[in-house]
């Protein structure tokens, strides 16, 4: 079960083969969902996307989740990496990962703890955009996506 | 009794404010009274704390909802819904 939450970009592959490798041999499927900026929002150009988030809040935020993905389904290992600060086009933002003996289990915990990131833990995203800065608004179809799990 | 208020995003910035140490108010016991108390501050704390855009809140780095209550060494902090993933 591990949290960061950093500037630097991550390493997909480089994680992929820490929880593969991490000296257990019950972990029978990995599942992982990566999260990328994209160069649209709501019609309009996007140039960047600056993360602000909550030093604290967050990181017990995000914990909180993995915990409860733990008690929901029989999950071995979880991380979360979560970028802040200035990201362009098409770099990465989020990466979940969670290994289980058997691939229904991590499915479900990959997706829940998307869900419950997108609405529980503080981040804000402000986008520099054709039209000038905005900040993101939060989305209804993520409250909902969120409330499926409840 | 202290408390310590921060703020984020969209409401930091429109109450050119990221944190604060305050006394904690006489009668303010709740995130409600709170939200009461810093919209008597003036246009723009008024148009963050009483305007339709939501306002969320969070004791000690804990979401709550408005009827939680404040105690002296809280670090309550005010956010509009988060936007992350």
């Amino acid at each position: 079960m591990t949290v960061r939450v950093q500037t630097e970009d991550f390493d997909h592959a480089r994680e992929l083969a820490s929880m593969r490798l991490a000296g257990r041999g019950d972990v029978g499927a990995i599942v992982s969902f990566v999260g990328l900026v994209r160069d649209v929002n709501e019609g309009d150009t996007v140039n960047a996307l600056t993360l602000e988030h909550y030093p604290g809040m967050t990181e017990k935020a995000l914990q909180a989740i993995e915990d409860e993905a733990k008690k929901r389904w029989n999950i071995l290992e979880s991380l979360i990496i979560h970028r802040v600060g200035t990201l362009q086009p098409q770099d990465q933002i989020v990466l979940v990962m969670v290994s289980s003996a058997h691939r229904g289990e991590a499915f479900k915990a990959c997706e829940f703890m998307m869900d419950y990131l997108k609405t529980q833990a503080p981040f804000w995203k402000k986008e520099a955009t054709s039209q000038g800065a905005r900040w993101v608004e939060a989305k209804a179809s993520d409250d909902e996506a969120s409330q499926r799990w409840k | 009794m202290n408390i310590k208020v921060l703020y984020f995003a969209r409401i930091k910035e429109s109450v050119n404010y990221s944190s604060e140490e305050m006394a904690l108010p006489k009668g303010v016991v709740t995130v409600s009274l709170l939200k009461q108390y810093l919209a008597s501050r003036g246009e723009a704390w008024e148009k963050i704390f009483t305007g339709k855009q939501i306002v969320r809140a969070a004791i000690n780095h804990t979401l709550v909802s408005d009827d939680a209550e404040i105690k002296g060494g809280d670090e309550v902090a005010f956010f509009p819904p988060v936007t992350g993933g």
